[in-house]
Parts: C-alpha cells; sequence; structure tokens
C-alpha cells in the first residue's frame, strides 16, 4: 500500500454535509431520521434490559428476596411495554427501512420526509409518557394491560401508560403509511414489483399490518381510558361490557403486532442469506408472497390468546386451525433460505452468524408456536413459562437477532465503517449461546408448571432458573460487547468501501455512507434483481 | 412509472355547507331518538345514523368520493378489515352457549 501525501478531501455525505443539532433536529433526510431513531431504540433497549436483569436477579433464588411481589409485577410489565412498544416495533422499520427503503428503491427520499420527522417526534413523545411512568411509580398490569385488572382494580399508572402506547402506535402508523406510498410511487424507472429486493417486500407487509392493526390497539386503549377515567362501561359486566371484549380488541392487534416484529427481520435475513451465499434467494416470489400472506393471515388467528378465557369453543377451534395455517409462510420462508444456501458457497461473515442463529432460533419458537395453537395442550400450558420461552425465541431470537444481522450488514453503508471481525463474532457467538441458555430451561420450566409472573416459585424449579440466569448475563455481555465495537468503529474503524460484502441491491452502488441525494445519477434498471453475474466476491479479513 | 399529475377536483363551498347541516341535523336526530324507546330497535336506529353520518364525512370531507380508485380500495379494505374484526369476535360472542360448561 502506498500512503498518500496529498491531503485526503473528504467526500460530502449525508453526515458531513451539514453540522450542529438543529441540522439534525430538523433533518428531513431519512438517512438522519433512522439515526435519531437508532439512538432513542438503543436507550429504551437498555431500559428494558435493566428491567430484563432484574427479572433474572430475582429469579435467582426461589424466595422473592430482591424485589416484593408488587415491585416485580412493575418491574415484568416495564421490561414487556418498553422492549415491545419502544424497542421491537421500531426496531429494525424505522432504523433500517427507513435508512434502506428509498436507497433500494433508488429513491431520494422516502414520499413524505416531513412526516418521517413527525413520526419520531411523535415516537419521542410517547417516550416521554413512558419514561413518566417510570420515574413516578409504574404500571402493574403487564404490557397486555387485561381488564378487569387494568381498569379497575390496578393502582399504577394505567391511563398514561396506555396514553404512551397509544402516541407510539401513531408514529408506526405514519411510519407504515410512508413506507406504502413510498414503495407505489418512488421506485426507480425499471424497477418493476417483482424486482423489488425482498427487505423491500417485507416491509411493505410490515407497513400493511401497522396502518390496519395500530388503529384498533388505539381505539382499545382509548376504550380502556375512558371505563378507567370515567366509569363508562366496555368492558365491566357491571357497566354492560365484557372483559373478554377487551382480549379481543386487545390481540386484534398484538398478534399482527408480531408480524410487524418479525417480518422486518424475515427482510434482513433474506438480504443477508442472498448476499453471503452470492446467489438469488431460492424461490424469490414465493418468499415475497409469503410476506404478504403472513401479514393478511396473521389478522385471524387471535383468539389463540383466549382458550382458557371464556372465549367459545366452536371459535377456539377456528382459530387454532387458522393458526396452524399461518405457520406455511413462515415455514416457506425458512425452507427457502435453506434451499438459498444449499449448494451456495456461504461465506460466514458475522451478518451470516446471525442470520443462521435467526434461523434456528425462529423454527424453534414458530413450532413451539404450534403447540400452543392446539387447544388442549394449550389449556397445560398456557401463563406459564413455556409460552415465555415461545415468545422470547421468537422476538429475540427472530426479532432482535434479525436487527443485529441487519445493523452489522449495513453499518459500513451507514457510517462509512468497519467494524471489528473478530470481536463482532465472538458477541454473535455470545449472542447465540447465551440467548439459549436462557431460555431453553424456560420451556422446561413452563412445562413442568412453572407459572408466569411470579417472583417466588418451589425450590425444585431452581437449578434451570439458575442456569436461565446465568445464560441471561451471557446474552447480557453479547449485547454490551456490539454496544462497544460499533461505536469505537465511528471513529477508529477502517474506512469502508461502497460494496464491502458483495451485495447486488441498489444500496450498494452508492458510496458508503451515501450522500444526501443518495445516488448522483437516478439508477435505471435494466436487469433482473439478485444477478450476481457479474457480482465478484469480495476479499475480506 | 407513469407520470402522472393527480387532477384536483374542487368542491363547492356549498356542498360543505350542505354536509355539515346534515351531520347537525342528525345529531340532534340522535339526541331526539334516545328519547323514545324502541325496543330491541333502539341500537340499530342509532348505529344506523352513525354510520350514514359517517360515510357522509369519509366521503365528502375526506375527499375519498373525487379519490383515485386506489385511494377508494385503500378505504374499502379498513372496512373490510373493521367488518373481520367485529364479525369474527361476535362468532364467539353467538357461539359462548352452544357447549355447556360442566358443573354450571
Ligand atoms: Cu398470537
Amino acid at each position: 500500500m502506498i500512503t498518500a501525501t496529498a491531503p485526503v478531501i473528504e467526500e460530502k455525505n449525508y453526515l458531513n454535509a451539514e453540522h450542529g443539532l438543529k441540522s439534525w433536529l430538523l433533518t428531513q433526510d431519512h438517512k438522519r431520521i433512522a439515526l435519531l431513531y437508532l439512538m432513542a431504540v438503543s436507550v429504551f433497549f437498555i431500559v428494558g434490559g435493566f428491567f430484563a436483569v432484574l427479572i433474572r436477579l430475582e429469579l435467582a433464588t426461589p424466595a422473592g428476596d430482591l424485589l416484593d411481589s408488587n415491585t416485580y409485577n412493575k418491574v415484568f410489565t416495564m421490561h414487556g411495554v418498553v422492549m415491545i412498544f419502544f424497542f421491537l416495533i421500531p426496531s429494525i422499520p424505522a432504523i433500517l427501512g427507513n435508512f434502506l427503503l428509498p436507497l433500494m428503491i433508488g429513491a431520494k427520499d422516502l414520499a413524505f420526509p416531513r412526516i418521517n420527522l413527525l413520526s419520531w417526534y411523535v415516537y419521542m413523545l410517547a417516550g416521554i409518557l413512558g419514561t413518566t411512568v417510570l420515574l413516578t411509580g409504574g404500571v402493574d398490569t403487564g404490557w397486555t394491560f387485561y381488564t378487569p385488572l387494568s381498569s379497575t382494580y390496578s393502582n399504577g399508572y394505567v391511563v398514561l401508560t396506555a396514553m404512551a402506547a397509544f402516541v407510539a402506535g401513531f408514529s408506526s402508523i405514519l411510519t407504515g403509511l410512508n413506507f406504502i406510498v413510498t414503495v407505489h410511487r418512488m421506485r426507480a424507472p425499471g424497477l418493476t414489483w417483482f424486482r423489488l429486493p425482498l427487505f423491500v417486500w417485507a416491509h411493505y407487509a410490515t407497513s400493511v399490518v401497522m396502518i390496519l392493526g395500530t388503529p384498533v390497539i388505539a381505539v382499545t386503549l382509548f376504550l380502556l381510558m375512558l371505563e378507567r377515567g370515567l366509569h363508562i362501561g366496555f368492558f365491566d359486566p357491571a357497566y354492560g361490557g365484557d372483559p373478554v371484549l377487551f382480549q379481543h380488541l386487545f390481540w386484534f392487534y398484538s398478534h399482527p403486532a408480531v408480524y410487524i416484529m418479525i417480518l422486518p427481520s424475515m427482510g434482513v435475513i433474506s438480504e443477508v442469506v442472498s448476499t453471503f451465499c452470492t446467489k438469488k434467494p431460492f424461490g424469490y416470489t414465493f418468499i415475497a408472497f409469503s410476506s404478504v400472506a403472513i401479514a393478511v393471515f396473521g389478522f385471524l388467528v387471535w383468539g389463540h390468546h383466549l382458550f382458557v378465557s371464556s372465549q367459545s369453543a366452536y371459535a377456539g377451534m377456528v382459530f387454532s386451525i387458522l393458526t396452524y395455517i399461518v405457520a406455511i409462510p413462515s415455514a416457506i420462508k425458512v425452507f427457502n433460505w435453506s434451499a438459498t444456501m444449499y449448494k451456495g458457497q456461504v461465506r460466514l461473515e458475522t451478518p451470516m452468524l446471525y442470520a443462521l442463529g435467526f434461523i434456528g432460533l425462529f423454527t424453534i419458537g414458530g413450532l413451539t408456536g404450534l403447540f400452543l395453537a392446539a387447544m388442549g395442550l394449550n389449556v397445560h400450558v398456557t401463563d406459564t413459562y413455556f409460552v415465555v420461552a415461545h415468545f422470547h425465541y421468537v422476538m429475540v431470537g427472530g426479532g432482535v437477532m434479525g436487527y443485529l444481522a441487519g445493523l452489522h450488514h449495513w453499518w459500513p453503508k451507514m457510517f462509512g465503517r468497519m467494524y471489528s471481525r473478530t470481536w463482532s463474532m465472538v458477541a454473535a457467538g455470545l449472542v447465540f449461546i447465551g440467548f439459549n441458555l436462557t431460555f431453553f430451561p424456560q420451556f422446561l420450566l413452563g412445562y413442568m408448571g412453572m407459572p408466569r409472573r411470579y417472583h417466588v416459585y418451589p425450590p425444585e424449579f431452581q437449578v434451570l432458573n439458575v442456569l436461565s440466569s446465568a445464560g441471561a448475563s451471557i446474552l447480557a455481555l453479547g449485547f454490551l460487547i456490539p454496544g462497544i465495537y460499533l461505536t469505537w468503529s465511528l471513529k477508529y474503524g477502517a474506512k469502508a468501501p461502497a460494496n464491502p460484502w458483495g451485495g447486488v441491491t441498489l444500496e450498494w452502488q452508492t458510496s458508503s455512507p451515501p450522500p444526501t441525494s443518495n445516488f448522483d445519477v437516478t439508477p435505471v434498471i435494466t436487469n433482473e434483481v439478485y444477478d450476481y453475474t457479474n457480482q465478484e466476491v469480495p476479499h475480506i479479513g | 412509472m407513469q407520470a402522472h399529475t393527480e387532477e384536483h377536483h374542487i368542491v363547492p363551498k356549498r356542498v360543505y355547507a350542505l354536509v355539515f347541516v346534515t351531520l347537525i341535523i342528525l345529531t340532534w336526530v340522535t339526541a331526539w331518538v334516545s328519547t323514545v324507546d324502541l325496543g330491541r330497535m333502539n341500537i340499530y336506529v342509532a348505529l344506523s345514523i352513525a354510520v350514514f353520518k359517517a360515510t357522509l364525512v369519509v366521503l365528502f370531507f375526506m375527499h375519498v368520493k373525487y379519490g383515485s380508485r386506489l385511494t377508494k380500495l385503500i378505504v374499502c379494505s379498513g372496512i373490510l378489515w373493521l367488518m373481520l374484526l367485529l364479525f369474527i369476535t361476535m362468532s364467539d360472542i353467538w357461539t359462548r352457549g352452544w357447549i355447556g360448561v360442566p358443573g354450571r
């Protein structure tokens, strides 16, 4: 290598185009808004993680020695509320989706840049409401806000928490709306629907769920606030209401919300698997349409959360069958990713490690979901740690693994810097091991009958609980290390080339980091998507 | 993508005024009809008036009547989803008594 003697002129990009706080807080650049989201969402991830640490510490011993039962109720509630409404739902769409959607379709920005910025402020407002609850005494209803506990008996700040989730919902409605219009109207010339990267298809499907589902949770929480505050009867039988109606309305959104958390992850995995196998994804159209199928059928299965409520057995049977059916499109994806890897040259870089982790863990999460969809078995494991383990396999093993895969995949594009290859691989290994050690014992605990949401348990459950807590500390370390080397890379990381991994989607054709207007010339698309014929495999490390 | 400029339909002020007056009258009708006991029909009458009012708002104030076919499709799918929510939820409530609960 020859060291350049001439002064290096920094290329103009979206990061150095403007300076000062104002240039960030009033920006309309989707890439900068994505970074605003990245910062806010990361803070909430740390807050939610802190509550998880408290839970695992408390459960290390059978006695309730660290937290009393009221505090424990508040701790697991805040863990759920923060992680779901403030981390998982915005994480991939609002950060990676925001950053990449316009780049992937060859556009200069999203269709409504101002609405995009507004969505961040709405999110922050919700965050302030949520933080107020945290600081003033918390809430103890569980993130599900079930009536009549939430409407009548709870002493916590139910209305304020519901308000926070309500407001956060509007942020995701705005994001979803923006994405849908952008995909319809802003595609570069020649970029037909079936030339869209699968990440875009996944985000399109997610956006449909966001705009069709989120208003329902908003209305439901609004009804809850009315009943709690003004005693207008919707859910309380004393006023002519029906408590199970709340569960119907709540899960009409909250089951599809699982797909808001997992579909974008699936989009990430499709990109990562294709790039690191240098192969067109097997069954492109099947993967694309399975995203849409998940979005639609995901709306018809919510009653599987109500099997032990007073829901009619007939409705239960229908919901059970529909739940089995919704597993099909998810399975299609898993099979197609595996088929893409088959006979491909799999390069085990960090994003690919996370993607492999995703495929394994999501499969376990999905299959245990089928156990729970069986009405008989469901009675045995309802409200036990089996359920807790299942949805953590889906949301952490799926959602968070996908988020980390995507963050590592596009970090060089977002910041123009490479992170440490060794450390990132070590962290990926720790996350995988720590995750399994934390949550696999919980399947066993649940099957043996340990209920969720209790802070004391019989001594015979201690061994598995200690294993779980030990796993959680490894997992925490696995999350801490990326925080360090990613931050470090911002200043000291090697300069990233435009296309470090050999990707073929449009975002790799512009510089890293991209200029404010994304592309110097609007790209015109003439070849099919995922065409690797002229793409050289880069040598890394 | 076709370069397609959307024509903006200009709605005469008279139409807005007319819709507004209709909404006010119907609000008054809702209040009045609540004082009359129609038995089982109470809920149906109140809901019919409400749906009619909502339709007016969507068509005229929200400009869906003059919107593109895509806009209409989006609105219809929203309504379809609401129907899905109501119908499937009601399917639980309608069939609850069909299998007896032991001991009750
Ligand atoms: Cu569900």
